[in-house]
């Protein structure tokens, strides 16, 4: 690790202030994924500052169809809470296949979504849900926010404070798992809404992206048969040692049989 | 008296300190002044060092030194290769200088070029920011099975066509013979994957010099802290052996990788004289990943020659087995020695030939590795006799009971003798514990969910406690084989044990206990047993290759039939009866036939205050030392049976069952003994499974260089093994014991592959690589020749 300062403001206008000192500043949240990069010498800024104290990020609020998560909530609270599990309850089961235990216990939301690894889960809840991304700043679109590898429509500085979820008819996820990390190899989260049917996937490219052939035929026919032909080209999808491109192409089909199949029994 | 105390269940005395923090590993010992080290390592797999720059390191904050391989040059000589093997060819297997940090070229992604010490970890990082290498970056090879081509980048400029040795063992023309007239031949072409170890705890050391007396002290996490010493000052810095004092104390795990002398504590021994400060290394894990020995690493062609009715008539080895970049301790004898002599299994094949060539390749140096060998051998000969079997039709268990050795001992035609087993006994039990009975039925049901299932055997043999140390020398191993055990006597009768062998997480602490507390009527709680440090212990050649007991525990044995041997001198002085008469069981010494007895422990309170004592014919003092050479290696034996489910629509694997029936002779702790099957199997099934290490073949880089990429298996990974034991005691040791340690991950992998290409033959596919990830398995189904194939 190199050096770096260390401030941890109790307020939003706290965290500005501190950020008007660097523009090179991070924020540390669950630290999951950011002590990482800090340990092996990867990331290098100058100062810290940590959200952990900050109220405003934190909680569950469930009114009028939409569930609204702190940005700093974590993954095993979203896993836990009795809300979430009644009003969406797909949401509750993204976050309880997140990582192990410990990595729950620390891992939150906010952070899972402004780090945007191309196979972390909750993307695909996200963006498959139609979530609305409130910042310090403003109120992005799930469909707006991520960009591309490890790139989100955050501007420097941007705080994500909560997430509101509104709540589907009915949805499902399927994670296949990576055989070494665990995140998603390739993970597909399907949602049924009165104004129609999502499909988003995460762990098959650079960042989370819908299926709109699938949406279509599913809006129709909200079966795993409906979809069982639709494959995605394999070209511009992630391609490693322990899945290439043609294998994930397959098994976005298969998740998202198997996410509507979840959904369907819900 | 009470129950004998073999066979039972002891809880593991050095739990409490394990699961309550209270042991000292490496890491945690920290003495006053000391520095710390940081190796710079090459980020190319193969390059020329045009030149270090070192000066803006030198003098970064609280850096004491940096060291590169041109500074040691003249002190610290290359690192040796314990097993010298003579080729095909009459020549000395080649054994290109290992300079523990490069001199002139880095050969591997992390090999050491030079050492940071300074007063913090970070300080030495960020000087090591600061050394300028320039490379000369140059083509690399890294698959063993390139590495003689023609044109092949060569990793040591005077070993032509990258090739360490060319050696056989057996009777290469009556082998081509018994092909040239069989009924059927079975061929098979692998490649058993390269594993990387990932023990628990990283490797560390921290190297004390005393100014004072001129000693040294290194505290490293080694399983063979003799051994280790030896070479060091032997060979390596050329320091009198008895001013260096090695202690390896808790080590959390090792495999095999931490058998080995390793650049990183030589350069730390040598360095801490030249700072005059200690000077402590602990390896992170992508350190680990990059520099600890690996394991495995066998392109293979066997063939099975057979009668129509599965008769075995002769098996035929091709392998070609990677050392990687440099010679590791033991490297060469583990594709040789440790490979081909097992290849007769547990089957009466009259013929066999095996032929190794092994290599060097730009990727880290290839050792011992839970198994070492014969897990490689397991799968050659099980896959062999599995898929045979399927091919003549033949049940997989029928065809094994057709060719089970059951006269013994039995010489095998490749060097072995096998002084004892009962293979169709294991068998047996493992078909009945695994109930492949109602297989069939579990299988339709399996299909009715769209699942594919398999059951799948390994009847593995493994020799244990390499032996003997003559025999083992005509071979060319260059270290003795035998194992050493101190029993010391207390004046009270309490007793400590100091033995040459050490614990990793084998449980010698309670284990050697009660095998004391047996022999000596005493309790277990009466005995501890000191391992792991050259200062207290009189020598010792570690723990591998599953020896600790058979060896180790025999040394102790003999140590403490010395004991009772002194014992019964002093108690026939005390009783005033002759030595003769003197008997001792149950903890007293008795004159036979009376009622006259001493307690063990007045018998030592004598000994060391020696009143009433025979001064003239006998020393004082209870406390004796012995040597043990075993005459044979041991042979454990066993079958395990595995049954697989496979998704269709993913590949994914899942391990239903798995039974493991061993034959361990003697057991003396069933729970550690089940612990150590466990563990292995894990081990096992991950090598099938999940494990993979992967270098680029254009780059030479480490693709699975952490846990994010290289899939370790995981409890969920594994189902709740069926474990038991049958018990043919070994003949030539007194415990009647044999070897645990590594007969999980020697049985398993075949178990495992047999059981997927059971699931899979339906479909037309005979083979699959390890390991069988999902992608793997679904790439297989994609192109199956019968994508509809049902079962006959
Ligand atoms: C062993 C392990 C296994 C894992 N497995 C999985 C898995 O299976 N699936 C999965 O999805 N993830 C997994 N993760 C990642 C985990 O979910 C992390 O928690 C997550 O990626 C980051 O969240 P964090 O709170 O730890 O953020 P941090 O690591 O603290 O921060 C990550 C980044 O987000 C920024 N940031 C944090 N909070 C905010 C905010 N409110 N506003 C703006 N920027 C912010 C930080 O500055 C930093 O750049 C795993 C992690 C580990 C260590």
């Amino acid at each position: 690790m190199y050096a770096f300062d260390y401030v941890r403001p109790q307020t939003l206008k706290e965290a500005a202030a501190a950020l008007r000192k660097s523009d090179q500043a991070r924020f540390l949240a669950g630290g999951q994924s950011l002590v990482q990069a800090l340990r092996l010498r990867l990331a290098r800024p100058p100062l810290l500052i940590d959200l952990r104290a900050i109220d405003e990020l934190n909680g569950i609020r469930v009114a009028n169809n939409v569930v609204s998560i702190g940005a700093m909530t974590r993954h095993a609270d979203v896993a836990a809470a009795k809300e979430v599990q009644r009003a969406i309850p797909a949401l509750a089961r993204v976050a309880a296949g997140i990582g192990d235990r410990q990595v729950r216990n620390q891992g939150t939301l906010g952070g899972s979504l402004a780090n945007a690894d191309p196979a972390a889960d909750y993307p695909a809840a996200v963006l498959g849900l139609g979530a609305t991304i409130v910042t310090s700043k403003r109120e992005i679109p799930a469909d707006k926010f991520f960009l591309g590898l490890f790139e989100t429509a955050l501007k420097p500085g941007e705080i994500i404070v909560r997430v509101d979820f509104p709540q589907p008819l009915r949805a499902g996820y399927a994670k296949f798992r990576h055989p070494a990390s665990r995140f998603a190899l390739v993970g597909v989260f399907v949602c049924d809404t009165t104004s129609g049917v999502r499909v988003a996937v995460t762990g098959a490219g650079p960042c989370a992206f819908r299926v709109k052939r699938m949406e279509k035929v599913l809006a129709k026919a909200f079966t795993p048969q409906a979809i069982e032909k639709i494959v995605l080209p394999a070209e511009g999808l992630n391609s490693d040692i322990h899945a290439a491109a043609d294998y994930r192409a397959h098994l976005v089909t298969v998740m998202a049989q198997r996410a509507v199949t979840a959904a369907a029994k819900l | 008296m009470s129950a004998s105390v073999l066979g039972q269940s002891v809880r593991r005395k050095e739990d409490y300190r394990f699961l309550t923090g209270a042991g000292t590993y490496t890491d945690d010992v920290s003495v006053p002044g000391q520095l710390y080290a940081y190796f710079l390592r090459s980020p190319h797999a193969h390059a020329r060092i045009r030149s270090i720059d070192t000066q803006a390191a030198r003098a970064a904050p609280g850096v004491a030194a940096v060291f590169v391989g041109a500074d040691l040059a003249g002190q610290v000589n290359g690192l040796p290769c314990g097993w010298l093997i003579t080729g095909l060819d009459g020549q000395p297997m080649k054994e290109p200088p290992h300079p523990p940090l490069a001199q002139g070229k880095v050969r591997y992604v992390g090999d050491a070029l030079a050492m940071v010490v300074a007063a913090s970890l970070d300080q030495a990082k960020d000087a090591a920011e600061s050394i300028a290498v320039d490379y000369e970056v140059l083509p690399a090879v890294v698959d063993p099975a390139q590495a003689c081509a023609p044109g092949a980048p060569l990793v040591h400029d005077e070993v032509p066509a990258n090739t360490c040795y060319v050696w056989g063992l057996g009777d290469k023309a009556a082998v081509d013979a018994a092909f040239a007239q069989a009924g059927h031949v079975t061929t098979l072409a692998f490649v058993n994957n390269r594993l990387i170890p990932n023990a628990i705890e990283p490797r560390a050391a921290l190297a004390q010099y005393s100014r004072g007396d001129d000693s040294y002290t290194l505290h490293v996490t080694s399983q063979n802290p003799h051994v280790e010493r030896l070479l060091m000052t032997a060979f390596v810095l050329n320091l009198p052996e008895h001013k260096v004092r090695v202690i390896a104390p808790d080590v959390g795990g090792g495999f095999g990788s931490k058998i080995f002398l390793y650049p990183e504590e030589t350069v730390l021994t040598w360095a801490a004289r030249q700072v005059n400060r200690p000077i402590k290394w602990t390896a992170e894990r992508s350190e680990s990943f990059l520099a600890d020995a690996h394991g495995r690493d066998h392109v293979t062609r066997a063939e099975l020659a057979l009668t129509k009715d599965g008769k075995f008539l002769a098996l035929r080895v091709h392998t070609t087995a990677a050392m990687g970049a440099y010679l590791s301790t033991f490297a060469s004898c583990i594709p040789t020695i440790l490979y081909a002599t097992l290849l007769a299994g547990q089957y009466s094949t009259p013929r066999i030939y095996c032929e190794v060539t092994a290599v060097f390749t730009h990727t880290a140096p290839v050792d011992a590795y839970r198994g070492a060998g014969r897990p490689e051998a397991t799968y050659v000969v099980e896959r062999l006799v599995e898929t045979a079997a399927r091919e003549l039709k033949i049940d997989p268990a029928e065809i094994r009971r057709r060719n089970f050795i059951t006269q013994f001992p039995y010489q095998t035609p490749v060097a072995l003798c096998y002084d004892t087993g009962n293979y169709p006994a294991t068998l047996n039990e493992a078909l009945r514990l695994a109930d492949v009975a109602g297989f069939e039925s579990r299988r339709k049901e399996a299909e009715s969910r769209g699942k594919l299932r398999g059951i799948g055997y390994s009847a593995y043999i493994e020799a244990c406690g390499l032996a003997p140390s003559n025999v083992a020398g005509s071979l060319g191993a260059r270290a003795g084989l035998f194992e050493a055990a101190e029993v010391r006597v207390h004046p009270t009768g309490k007793v400590t044990v100091f033995t040459g062998s050490h614990s990793h997480g084998q449980g010698h602490e309670t284990t050697f206990a009660q095998v004391v507390a047996e022999r000596l009527g005493s309790s277990v709680e009466d005995v501890d047993v000191v391992h792991g440090d050259t200062g207290r212990i009189v020598f010792g050649m570690g723990t591998y290759g599953s020896r600790s007991l058979a060896v180790g525990g025999t040394a102790i044995v003999r140590a403490v039939d010395k004991v009772i041997a002194k014992g019964k001198k002093i108690a026939a002085h005390l009783l005033e009866a002759a030595e003769g008469d003197i008997e001792f069981a149950g903890g007293k010494f008795t004159v036979a036939g009376t009622d006259r007895e001493l307690p063990f422990a007045q018998v030592a309170l004598s000994a060391y205050v020696p009143h009433n004592y025979p001064l003239d014919k006998l020393e004082p003092g209870l406390d004796e030392t012995a040597f043990y050479d075993p005459t044979n290696f041991t042979f454990p034996a066993g079958c395990h049976i595995c049954e697989v489910e496979i998704d269709r629509a993913t590949g994914e694997t899942r391990i239903v069952n798995f039974t493991a029936v061993d034959d361990f002779g003697k057991v003396v702790n069933p729970m550690i003994v089940e612990g150590q099957v466990h563990g292995g199997l894990a081990q096992g099934i991950g090598q099938a499974l999940l494990e993979a290490c992967v270098y680029d073949r254009e780059t030479g880089q480490l693709v699975t260089g952490s846990l994010m990429d290289y899939a370790l298996p995981r409890s969920d990974d594994l189902p709740s093994f069926r474990v038991a034991t049958q018990e043919t005691p070994c003949t030539h040791n007194p415990l009647g014991v044999k070897g645990c340690g590594e007969a999980g991950a020697i049985g398993a992998p075949a178990a495992v592959m047999n059981a997927i290409t059971d699931a899979l033959w339906p479909l037309g596919i005979r083979d699959l690589p390890m390991p069988a990830t999902p992608q793997t398995v679904w790439r297989a189904l994609q192109s199956a020749p019968k994508p509809r194939g049902t079962r006959a």
